[in-house]
């Protein structure tokens, strides 16, 4: 099967007062029709970074290098012009602050169908009948209504709602959520976290979710990367990797969940802090935290991402058991 | 011992410091106590009923866990028990007095008993004082040390009591990662020996390997000194994590209390059922098995709250009866109570 | 982030980079030195004294001996000039002094307490502000009797709003943050909180406030002397040396011409450096990286 969307050997260096920051230093993923592939990391790890870039809306003090491959078209290689109809066309975007994603003083619905009107040509009538049709979809009752409120008028789940139907306006190929639900109570979460998986099985839509919540990964990914310091250290099925984590890092990271099933012992916890981007180091960048510690290879030495089992590839020297050690 | 025997402790019972087992039965201390504490505000679209009538105790050497989702009352709470707010109506009393119609200048010397740690740490901290200066605030205030050596001291020994070397006391915030500011934030609320800290959801902003260092710490904190906790999060698995008891809000009430332990195995309360059920879990098997109650709707607003049962807009199984009563949190377990009229067997409709 | 999580030594090397940078920026601070050079020591770099009569050399044009040229008296007009730099630095630092004084205090319990005391102070600052700036010094003024002191407490009272409302607003969004509800948590006092916590933390607009004010203050000064209001004869000030100048446009051009281009200079110098001062204390202004090291 063909991928919606590609990168392969993506990097994204930021220039600064204080040299060149490594936001990304090398990623490859793929997310295929339908399906929902999560990135996840801490702040800092690039796993937001590496979508905007992808997507050609790093910042303009960025410098891209690498292949991107959306649908049929190689993203890289064309004009600001062509990349921005592409994009129009085939991707749609959820952001974290559904506020700042909306214009306040423009009326939901006129939104909802801004770049329809664009990329499809639609007439003012049928752009109207259009967003009560998808504002309906994601759920906003008396759509008919509504259509004509302010987004201060709207709740921040039903906001939320709103950032959806726009981005499924034009009928995406590829939805991309960026921590779509972190700024929203976790009743409100499950609604939505319920409605994008909902329209994904109904409109067949391809999903890149961001985010740093291990438990909302677990729920709506078939495959999952685990990012760090720009690199992904383990991608692989959901299952595969969160089954049998084989990065100490993954490891740790769901050992740091307090988990209401286990006894109440202190937490695993990953000591010190990832490093600076502007001085990465040049073996495994997760070494200095690492409870396994490895030897004087994880250093000096960058691990190449090696498989382990079927789709499932881990950035380390020391792969951990396959049976886990989750606590 | 670990925290979940704890939790299964007779409330109140108290835990010694070495770990050893109870040694007395009757109960601890109570340190601050709320008795149906209303906190309204006025706002230009009427008032808003952020806290409704909510009772609570926390004893000595325990942690209280608040629970709720934005909007159900839950730092309005908190901040009633530093009287950083003003009640509308009922008590707060603290450390046995009754503090509720105190003046600002006598509350100021009652603040060094009630400690607060703020959510976002870096707003939280001064941006043009050193850390030092912000540790310290609480000691020149109180005037709990004599001269700048003793106080330097004192701030030293804090940092090294929150895990931070002594020469970050000359830092400013901004130079200081998020985790590192938020062991501030503690090290300024242990500076006067509080008999209550609230931790107003003191991990939400810090990234997930962090949050788990900052709760080891508190439970550390705890043991060594014997503290004093109301842990008020949004993150349930966290507050289960930290708790003794634990109280779930729901629009300025409190809709459900007990242990960690049965109300994670047993709500009682429809609203705790549909939290329980929307935290996601970091494993997929339980999480494409899993059944989830999902609630329509948003959280009524707080300036027209619903009459009879507040959560009876929301909740799968509002019956007739719901709209008429406003029920009352009643015990339906040792320590276990549910404000529900049909606790427990309204959850049972909702599961099967 | 704001510009307050930029510590003071990185704000002097900011300071000096803008300089380094903005060229006009550099130009007002040397023009400002200088000026501070002449203010205090004019009476000694003066060639000859304020009030030296020399009947002789009436209204000579600029030369060699007398670079500014000589006034109706003979006196030399660079020297008197010089000298009455300092009265327009005192004037401008005074005034504005007592703008800073008065306009802060109020504008800090204003904003701190809100309710009435903000309503009340605040439409009494209303009331001052809607006069024009000159009826309101003239009619101080012809209450008090003309003089320096009173064109100093004229122009200090006129700008005093101004303070008051650029503090007001500075404390309104100080005092919302966490970190003053974190220092009335540990029970610290208003006066404490105000003195420790706020006012550092309102300090960047206050600045960039002065350095705009002391300009404005001293072409109020100008202004005052031209009416015949502010510094009297036969002390120099270069408002009332312009004004004095008038009747001899004409045939004496240079009596009016070099205290107007001082007044002109020091105006143009404050707000140079005023709009310089502003960038380096705007937080928008931080570069990208050191953006993300403050809230990192």
């Amino acid at each position: 099967m063909k991928p919606v969307l590609a990168v392969e050997d993506l990097t994204v260096t930021i220039g600064t007062r204080r040299g060149p920051a490594h936001a990304v230093a090398g990623v490859d993923w793929a997310v295929q029709p339908g399906q929902t592939l999560a990135l996840v990391g801490e702040s800092g790890s690039g796993k937001s970074m590496s979508v905007l870039a992808a997507t050609g809306l790093a910042p303009r003090t960025a410098r891209v290098t690498g292949r991107v491959h959306l649908l049929d078209a190689e993203l890289t290689g064309v004009t600001e012009e062509r990349r921005r109809r592409l994009r129009g066309r085939h991707v749609g975007f959820v952001f974290q602050d559904p506020m700042t994603s909306l214009n306040p003083v423009l009326a939901v619905g006129r939104q909802v169908t801004e770049a329809a009107e664009e990329h499809l040509g639609l007439t003012r009538r049928a752009a109207r009948s259009r967003a009560v049709e998808l504002l309906d979809m994601v759920g906003i009752p008396s759509a008919g209504q509504r259509v004509d409120a302010y987004p201060h008028q709207f709740s921040g789940g039903m906001r939320q709602r709103v950032v959806i139907a726009m981005a499924l306006a034009c009928e995406p190929d590829l939805l991309i959520a960026d921590e779509p639900t972190t700024a929203l109570d976790v009743t409100t979460q499950a609604q939505i976290v319920d409605l994008i998986g909902d329209l994904q099985r109904r409109l067949g839509t391809a999903v890149v979710w961001i985010t740093h919540d291990l438990g909302v990964v677990a729920g709506i990914a078939d495959t999952v990367a685990v990012m760090y310091a720009g690199r992904i250290l383990e991608q692989g099925p959901v299952d595969a990797v969160f089954g049998a984590p084989s990065h100490p890092y993954t490891g740790a990271l769901l050992a740091a969940r307090p988990d209401p099933t286990a006894d109440g012992a202190d937490l695993v916890t990953i000591a010190g802090a990832p490093p600076s981007p502007l001085e990465l180091p040049a073996g495994c960048a997760f070494w200095p935290r690492c409870p396994v510690r490895g030897d004087a290879r994880c250093a000096h030495e960058l691990p190449p991402l090696v498989p382990v089992s079927a789709g499932h590839q881990v950035r380390t020297f020391y792969p951990q058991p396959s049976d886990g050690e989750r606590r | 011992m670990n925290q979940r025997q704890r939790a299964d402790h007779e409330l109140g019972t108290v835990v010694p410091a070495d770990g050893g087992m109870p040694t007395q039965r009757e109960p601890a201390e109570v340190v601050a106590e709320l008795d149906d504490l209303a906190v309204w505000f006025p706002t230009p679209t009427g008032v808003v009923r952020a806290v409704d009538g909510v009772s609570l105790r926390v004893r000595r050497g325990e942690t209280l866990g608040l629970v709720g989702e934005s909007g159900s009352g839950k730092s309005t709470t908190g901040l009633a028990l530093l009287r950083l707010v003003e009640p509308t109506s009922g008590s707060v009393r603290v450390a046995g007095q009754d503090v509720t119609r105190w003046s600002r200048r006598r509350l100021r010397a009652f603040r060094r008993r009630v400690a607060m740690v703020f959510q976002d740490p870096q707003a939280s901290l001064d941006p043009r004082l050193t850390i030092g200066a912000s540790i310290a605030e609480p000691l020149i205030v109180h005037r709990l040390t004599d001269g700048g050596a003793a106080r330097r001291r004192r701030v030293d020994e804090l940092l090294g009591m929150v895990g931070l070397r002594s020469d970050l006391a000359d830092r400013h915030p901004h130079e200081l990662s998020g985790g590192q500011r938020q062991r501030v934030g503690i090290a300024r609320a242990l500076a006067g020996e509080p008999d209550l800290i609230v931790l107003d959801e003191p991990i939400a902003s810090l990234d997930l390997s962090v949050q788990a260092q900052i709760m080891n710490l508190l439970r550390r904190l705890q043991r060594e000194l014997r503290l004093t906790y109301l842990f008020i999060a949004h993150d349930l698995a966290a507050v289960e994590h930290m708790s003794d008891r634990m109280a779930v809000m729901y629009l300025g009430r409190i809709v459900e209390s007990g242990t960690p332990a049965q109300i994670w195995r047993d709500p009682a309360h429809p609203y705790t059922a549909a939290l329980l059920s929307a935290v996601p879990v970091a494993d997929p098997q339980v999480e494409r098995g899993r059944r989830r109650i999902i609630l329509g709707g948003d959280v009524p607003s707080p300036v027209d709250p619903p009459g009879g049962c507040r959560f009876r807009t929301r909740c799968p199984q509002a019956r007739p009866a719901c709209a008429e009563t406003d029920p009352v949190l009643t015990e339906v377990d040792p320590n276990h109570r549910a404000a529900c009229l049909f606790a427990r067997e309204a959850v049972r409709a909702m599961r099967w | 982030m704001s510009a307050q999580t930029v510590n003071r030594e990185g704000q002097l090397r900011r300071v000096l980079a803008v300089l380094r940078r903005d060229p006009l920026a550099l130009t007002g601070s040397l023009v400002l030195a200088v000026l501070v050079v002449v203010g205090v020591g004019g009476s000694w770099l003066a060639p000859s004294g304020i009030n030296e009569v020399n009947v002789d050399q009436m209204l000579e044009p600029p030369s060699w001996a007398h670079p500014f040229g000589t006034d109706e008296l003979g006196r030399d007009v660079l020297s008197r000039v010089m000298i009455a730099a300092r009265v327009s630095l005192q004037v401008g630092l005074v005034s504005v002094g007592i703008a800073i004084v008065v306009g802060v205090t109020l504008g800090l319990f204003a904003g701190y307490y809100r309710g009435w005391l903000d309503n009340v102070l605040m439409r009494c600052m209303d009331v001052l502000f809607a006069f024009p700036v000159l009826l309101l010094a003239v009619a101080i003024v012809a209450v008090l009797g003309p003089g320096l002191t009173t064109a100093m407490v004229a122009i200090g009272v006129v700008y005093t709003p101004i303070f008051a409302r650029v503090t007001r607003a500075g404390v309104l969004s100080v005092r919302e943050q966490v970190f003053v509800r974190a220092a009335v948590s540990v029970g610290a006092s208003d006066l404490r909180i105000m003195r420790r916590h706020v006012l550092p933390n309102i300090a960047a607009p206050l600045i960039v406030q002065t350095s705009l004010s002391l300009a404005f203050a001293i072409l109020s000064e100008a202004a005052l002397s031209f009416l015949g209001l502010g510094v009297q004869p036969p002390d120099p000030a270069w408002g009332r040396m312009l004004f004095d100048g008038r009747g001899f446009v004409t045939e004496a051009w240079w009596l009016g011409f070099f205290p107007g281009a001082a007044i002109f200079l020091t105006v143009l110098a404050f707000n140079l450096v005023g709009d310089a001062l502003r960038d380096v204390l705007d937080p928008r202004q931080l570069t990208v990286s050191e953006a993300r090291r403050s809230t990192a």
